[in-house]
């Protein structure tokens, strides 16, 4: 059973699988406003982003640094945090890489999608164990609407 | 000099949950190294084994990226504040690799 749980409402769930259908068969990507506390975390709202690696869109994606902070000061306006990222994976499966593994920090939330033949199937959510070895796997639950809205 | 790190938040757990501290320093090297002396575990998630910034670390002092000055040879004074950000990057794996997680036992 999974320690970690993270809440996403259903809404933030359907558009996530919609952007990925939308940018299939390139990567999409964004970041995920929350809050985190009392150990829970949830998502509030997304934002979609532009995936800067132009030359491999297909299995890679770069928000820059310069989006980042963009997306830190969306959540500070908001009264939320920045709790984490989302990407998808067209034609592979919703699991992380070594390559994700290389470019993550622990405590961010990592969702990923797995778009078939531009169909949306598996989302799964990871945090990246403090010795970076390897990625603990976090339950998603839906939820109906933002908690605490 | 006293200059202020900002510790962005997936990184306050290595930091005694500060969300920021002042080092003594005059570059940026000489700040990164005393922070990470004062604070072990923030090693490796802002260095890679060869000792260079992760690639996906990116350093600001007062808004600049620090690529566009010296790098981590930057100058630093009294007041200044550095700031560690983060380019999220990833993607799917090639021919099917994934990353290794827990077995189901």
């Amino acid at each position: 059973m999974s320690a970690v749980r993270l809440a996403v409402p259903d809404e933030v769930m359907r558009r996530i699988r919609a952007h990925g259908v939308d940018t299939y068969p390139h990567e999409c990507c964004g970041a995920l406003l929350g809050r985190d506390g009392d150990g829970r975390r949830e998502v509030i709202e997304l934002v979609p982003l532009a995936n800067h690696r132009d030359d491999s869109p297909r299995n890679r994606f770069e928000v820059m640094a310069d989006d980042v902070r963009l997306a830190e000061k969306m959540a500070h306006e908001k009264r939320l945090e920045l709790v984490g990222w989302y990407h998808s994976h067209p034609d592979s499966p919703a699991r992380p890489s070594e390559y994700d593994r290389d470019h993550a920090w622990p405590w961010y939330s990592y969702v990923i999608v797995s778009v078939q033949k531009g169909v949306a199937c598996d989302v799964t959510s990871w945090r990246l164990q403090e010795d970076r070895a390897r990625y603990e796997r976090e339950e998603i639950e839906t939820v109906a609407h933002p908690v605490g809205i | 000099m006293a200059v202020k790190v900002i510790i962005p938040t997936p990184l306050r757990a290595y930091a005694d949950k500060r969300e920021s501290i002042e080092v003594q320093a005059a570059t940026v090297a000489e700040a990164l190294a005393a922070l990470t002396t004062q604070f072990g575990d923030l090693k490796k998630h802002l260095f890679a084994e060869d000792g260079k910034l992760r690639s996906f670390v990116n350093v600001y002092v007062n808004d600049e990226d620090i690529r566009y000055l010296q790098r981590d040879q930057t100058s630093v004074k009294a007041g200044d504040t550095i700031s560690i950000v983060p380019s999220i990057a990833g993607g799917a794996p090639k021919r099917g690799r994934v990353f290794p997680w827990p077995r189901k036992r």
